[in-house]
């Protein structure tokens, strides 16, 4: 059945972009459609039916080369299963979406089949993606980690005569090597370590890695540490964080679907789900992770200040997602990584119906995509209306304070990660709130823009906004579903009390020791009651918590003003967005004019782009140009040509003809030698 | 069939013959003739090469197909194949038919130019299968005398300096070479490659002119082949006449060059300076590593800036033989399994994108990359077909081109973690060339009025491309093709190298002690 769920969507790529001048585009669209819901509802199957026992499933030989060897398998474990659901869900609704939301598309002239191509993008990349959550060694994982770049790559180029696209394209494809660039040696420090990459073994051999010291370039370094480090780079590719962000707002030139799948769901979770599967490894790595964190934690603040200020719909969620993102990387980089696969989880749901929301805004705009041109448009389009304001309430985890479950799917996560983060980390725990405080304040923005107010911009745009169609509309309907109940169905699961989570993640759970116990009691004594930790080693299960990492029970046991904390920051942020455009609408206008540095700071995603540019772009090319004209042209052939400035003459005066002579003369040459080489054999008595 | 191995081989020479002998005239008939004769024979060459490949044991690490006999003047006339050598052999006759497909539209002078390709095949199976020193040398250095001709007769309009910057640079190594040679004859007092690999070449630290020479014979004679195969490589600094050569070669040209003969200077490596002088080697491949390592940041920068796509490929061909040079000298079994199989893919790789150069070459007669742009407008199948390439030249995994890239990476890491982080960051520098120039020529709008009329591939050019694609996708995905064949071999050759490097130690240890 796995096998099943993973190869459906690689058919339905192949038969709808290779099959549809057989099939007919329609047709072609449906089949990949069909498949994908085939893998979701297996899916679904084997998550409920998911005993707890890792299983694994050999498919076929790899990279096998001396005492390295790798096979294609898939590793089934209660990690993976939760990565199935989401991947298949988002992408079989995604797929649904497409039909209505890529028909007409303006970009495309009458006549040109462009449907069947993004339909067989789109079911290869899920497949890539599967791929890479059911790996059970890294390579199999780095086949999918760069399959989801390569499917990115092109959908974020998927309107190939926009030059801004394809410029898009190549930034998102070129800054994920810069990521996978660390997880590749990773992976080859793994190697050396362990003469193994399959997880079984690494895992197994974590808590010696914490004892080994290993040279790497110019010193001595812990080896868990330095792993964890050099895989969390490739993470921070993939998952868009600070320094290697740059990529995922321009990511959004490619179609909307697209931002809901790979750029909002599923591929730029992949970070995160890359630190909890390392889970055995993290854990003996403790300065890692504490990067992890604040790394986590810098990303969700810088990533909602910029939010703040962009007008762009698109673009302000995709500064959303980065900083939730932040947010799950906080959790698992705490040490609670059943709280970042929550976030992961629910934040699939909420922030692809947000994207897909934004979706049906646009296309009822006629693909405009500024917040700036909308307004009132709540009577307009009704449906679409509701998703998004379930969508917002959600990520601004709207919910019944101190229940910890009661609420949207966001409210239940985002409090969960706070909460963990008041126990790990006071810094990320203030830059979350913090955090908190912008997301609810950009995502009322964002409604209240839209929907709220007097129509902007073009008369006739609004005039035709009209509702999106149903297959537009029922995938919405089914993700707000998740948005609104995803987060208390599975709180228990996923934040519940240890030996919940333990057994909801294929473990086994002990009572601690008396040493465990007492330091427990000395940091936090509210929460002395500590009565599981985990039993089973590294790997066994689908995450491993040390029995010394006692955070997820603690965080239970915080203050209430700290479990109150992101409920009011959220509300902050929503009167402060209230105030600024519903009450007072100029207002926003004038601080822009007063704070013109702060704005323009903010605006222009505090200069990365054009930093970056600046240290990199321009002196690689620099560099190129000067390796080219001077060191190749000058100094090499300069050189060559020096010295042979006395020898060609000769030979061509030997030659005679310049044209072909130096060929005569290298056959004459070799001639001469052989002749040499004879002669002295002969005279040393002979070969043999 | 005792000689299948001279069969094979003396195969495109003998068709070569037939060709200058009976075939007469200019006209349309014999041109189609000449095609005709080189398409079957180089067909009927590889299907004689599957029955190698079919009848090779793999579980055995030494010579199979052996043939010997007495030659000319004293020499052995010696040949045979193992698995490090007969995948090489299937990569030339592999890629032969498609080159000859690739030169269906050539006009002027066609019977010399498929006689000029037939003998090069013969040449490059040779220096393949050659188990002399003397016949070694001859298949190797004779076999640059077809390159230059191709270049030099059907190339481009610089073609005298191209070939001729090409001579220069064999030369010297040619010259030291042989007398490498002549120095290993003396030693040795054979010239049968078998018992030289048996052979221990002297390596006593002794002093000349004043310096001390580490690993002593070993490591002159080291020196003198690495002169020779890091030109042919090519390697860093001594590349530059590859870029120069591909610009000038016709498209089929560039496709032996890149698929088959860089890899003589790769095979060389293997079969004598890492397998005869293990001492040399060892003292020598710091220096080779770094040089690698430079080779692939340096070159990948200058292919970032190119504005002609065959320099552009060349360079990145450069950073490619990077790999495996790197591979071969990190000396153990990931290292020259990887640096085998790099070569081997990148045979099927960089032929094929020379092959994508040359399909728009042909229509719009330039290689300008600023005269292309928009080309997936009225060319959807040709922009499949070469971001597929595209894509195996960055290295991405469910590729050929990853494999080998991985493995001489994670090799290299084993030995030295510098070199392995400077290396690696070629995977960065390669997605940005690689994907810039595929969107210059590919993406983008159609507005180049030149352009407007393009066709699309042709079913010929689709049928060249065809098994190149399959070799491609199906190495990525199954590499043990290759490794089951070549891993016995290397095992061994990596067990060998790795006693003599410790009886050199004890040695060494011994005189020490003896002081």
């Amino acid at each position: 059945m796995e096998t099943i769920i993973l190869f459906a969507p690689l058919v339905g790529a192949l038969l709808c972009g290779f099959g549809w001048r057989v099939f007919g585009e329609v047709a072609a669209c449906w089949i990949a459609t069909g498949l994908l819901f085939l893998s979701a509802i297996l899916s679904w199957i084997v998550f409920i039916t998911f005993d707890g026992t890792t299983e694994q499933i050999q498919i076929l030989r790899f990279i096998e080369s001396g005492s390295l060897s790798t096979d294609w398998s898939i590793r089934l474990d209660r990690l993976t299963a939760i990565m199935l659901i989401v991947i298949t869900t988002v992408s079989s609704l995604v797929h649904l979406y497409s039909f209505g939301y890529m028909d007409h598309d303006p970009q495309w002239k009458e006549g040109e089949s462009y449907k069947p191509r993004f339909f067989a993008y789109l079911s290869f990349f899920t497949f890539a993606m599967l791929m890479l959550v059911t790996a059970d060694n890294l390579v199999q994982m780095f086949f999918g980690w760069e399959g989801v770049g390569v499917a990115s790559y092109l959908l974020i180029g998927f309107y190939y005569r926009k030059p801004s696209a394809n410029a898009a394209a190549i930034k998102a494809f070129v800054v994920n090597r810069v990521g996978d660039f660390g997880f590749a040696l990773g992976i080859f420090a793994l190697f050396f370590l362990t003469d193994s990459i399959k997880f079984d073994d690494v895992f197994a051999a974590a808590p010696e890695l914490a004892q080994t010291q290993l040279t790497f370039l110019w010193s001595e370094w812990n080896a868990a540490n330095l792993v964890a480090f050099l895989l969390f780079i490739g993470a921070m590719g993939k998952s868009a964080q600070l320094i290697l962000h740059t990529w995922l707002p321009d990511a959004m030139e490619g179609p909307t679907p697209v931002s809901a799948l790979i750029h909002a769901a599923t591929m730029v979770t992949a970070g995160v789900f890359l630190v909890c599967r390392m889970s055995p490894l993290m854990e003996f790595a403790p300065e890692a992770m504490a990067f992890v964190t604040v790394l986590g934690a810098l990303t969700a603040f810088f990533a909602a200040t910029v939010g703040l200020v962009q007008t762009d719909i698109k673009r302000v969620i995709a500064y959303s997602t980065c900083s939730q993102l932040g947010y799950m990387f906080v959790a698992a980089g705490v040490g609670v990584y059943s709280v970042a696969m929550f976030h992961l989880f629910t934040h699939a749901f909420f922030k692809a119906m947000l994207f897909l929301g934004a979706g049906s805004v646009i296309h009822a705009m006629h693909h405009e995509q500024d917040m700036m041109n909308y307004g009132g448009l709540r009577k307009k389009i009704p449906y679409t209306f509701w998703a998004m304001m379930i969508g917002t309430l959600a990520i601004t985890g709207v919910g019944i304070p101190l229940t910890g479950w009661i609420g949207f799917a966001g409210f239940a996560s985002k409090d969960a990660v706070i909460e963990s983060a008041y126990v790990g980390s006071t810094f990320a725990f203030w830059a979350l709130v913090i955090a908190a405080l912008f997301t609810s304040f950009y995502s009322w923005r964002l409604m209240f823009l839209t929907f709220y107010g007097e129509a902007r911009g073009d008369k006739h745009t609004h005039e035709h906004a009209h509702e999106s169609p149903m297959v537009m509309l029922i995938p919405l309907g089914v993700l707000s579903l998740g948005a609104m109940f995803a987060g208390a169905i599975w709180y228990s699961s996923f934040f519940g009390k240890p030996n919940e989570v333990i057994k909801f993640f294929g473990g086994h759970y002990e009572a601690p020791s008396e040493e465990i116990k007492d330091a427990v009691a000395e940091r936090s004594p509210k929460a002395s009651e500590l009565k599981y930790v985990m039993e089973d080693g590294p790997g066994e299960a689908g995450i491993y918590i040390a029995p010394e990492n006692t955070v997820l029970h603690e965080a239970h046991y915080v203050p209430t003003w700290v479990k109150l904390s992101p409920f009011v920051a959220m509300l902050i942020g929503f009167l402060v967005a209230f105030w600024f455009y519903i009450k007072n609408p100029a207002l926003p206008g004038r601080l822009a004019e007063n704070q013109r540095p702060l704005y323009l700071f903010l605006k222009n995603k505090w200069y990365f782009d054009e930093l970056y540019d600046f240290i990199f772009v321009q002196p690689a090319m620099w560099l190129g140009k000067k390796l080219w004209k001077r060191g190749d042209g000058d100094v090499i052939d300069g050189t060559i040509n020096g010295v042979s400035m006395g020898f060609v003459p000769f030979i061509t005066r030997l030659a005679g003809r310049a044209q072909s002579g130096y060929i005569f003369t290298y056959a004459f040459a070799m001639v001469i030698g052989i002749a040499v080489l004879i002669t002295w054999m002969t005279l040393s008595g002979g070969a043999n | 069939m005792d000689n299948i191995l001279s069969i094979t081989t003396f195969m495109p020479a003998l068709a070569a013959l037939i060709l200058a002998v009976f075939l007469r005239g200019e006209d349309e008939a014999a041109q189609r003739n000449a095609k005709w004769v080189a398409m079957a024979t180089t067909v009927i060459t590889f299907i004689a090469s599957l029955f190698i490949l079919f009848e090779f044991d793999r579980n055995d690490t030494g010579f199979q197909f052996v043939e010997e006999g007495e030659w000319i003047m004293g020499l052995t006339y010696k040949m045979g194949v193992d698995g490090i050598s007969i995948l090489f052999v299937m990569l030339t006759t592999f890629m032969m038919p498609l080159v000859i497909a690739a030169s269906w539209s050539v006009t002027d002078r066609v019977k010399e130019y498929m006689i000029a390709f037939l003998l090069l095949e013969t040449l490059m199976l040779g220096v393949f299968m050659a188990l002399d020193l003397v016949l070694f040398y001859l298949f190797f250095e004779a076999g640059l005398i077809p390159m230059f001709l191709i270049i030099g007769i059907w190339g481009g309009a610089n073609r005298i300096y191209a070939s001729f910057k090409f001579f220069l640079y064999t030369f010297l190594g040619s010259v030291l070479m042989l007398v490498a040679m002549v120095a290993m004859y003396a030693d040795a007092g054979t010239t049968d490659i078998e018992a030289l690999l048996n052979h221990q070449f002297g390596n006593e630290t002794f002093s000349l002119l004043g310096i001390q020479i580490v690993g002593g014979m070993q490591t002159i004679l080291f020196l003198a082949f690495f002169a020779s195969f890091a030109v042919k490589m090519p390697m860093w600094p001594v590349h530059t006449w590859l870029p120069d050569a591909h610009v000038q070669a016709p498209t089929a040209g560039s496709v032996v060059l890149a698929a088959i003969l860089l890899k003589l200077g790769g095979y060389g490596f293997i079969r004598f300076s890492f397998s005869m002088f293990p001492v040399g080697s060892e003292v020598m491949a710091p220096l080779v590593l770094w040089m690698s390592a430079i080779a692939i940041v340096y070159t990948s920068l200058v292919a970032l800036v190119q504005d002609d796509m065959k320099k552009l490929i060349a360079y990145s061909s450069v950073a490619h033989m990077g790999f495996v040079t790197m591979g071969i000298f990190s000396a153990n079994q990931q290292g020259l399994d990887g640096a085998i199989f790099q070569m081997l893919s990148h045979g099927f790789i960089s032929g094929a994108l020379f092959l994508c150069v040359g399909v728009i070459y042909d229509r719009m007669h330039t290689r300008e990359i600023d005269a292309y742009g928009g080309l997936v407008n009225r060319m959807p199948a040709y922009a499949l077909i070469f971001m597929l390439f595209t894509m195996a030249n960055v290295g991405l995994p469910g590729t050929s081109g990853f494999v080998g890239e991985f493995l001489t990476l994670m090799a290299v890491f084993q030995v030295n973690t510098w070199v392995a982080a400077v290396a690696t960051t070629g995977v960065i520098f390669s997605a940005a060339y690689a994907l810039w120039l595929y969107r210059r020529v590919v993406m983008g709008d159609l507005i180049k009025e030149s352009l407007k009329s393009i066709t699309d591939m042709t079913g010929r050019e689709k049928a060249i491309f065809a098994p190149l694609v399959v070799m491609t996708l199906l190495l990525g995905v199954y590499p043990a093709l290759i490794l089951d064949i070549i891993g016995p071999s290397v095992a061994a050759l990596v067990t060998q190298y790795d006693t003599a490097l410790a009886a050199a130690e004890a040695a060494t240890q011994v005189a020490s002690n003896g002081n």
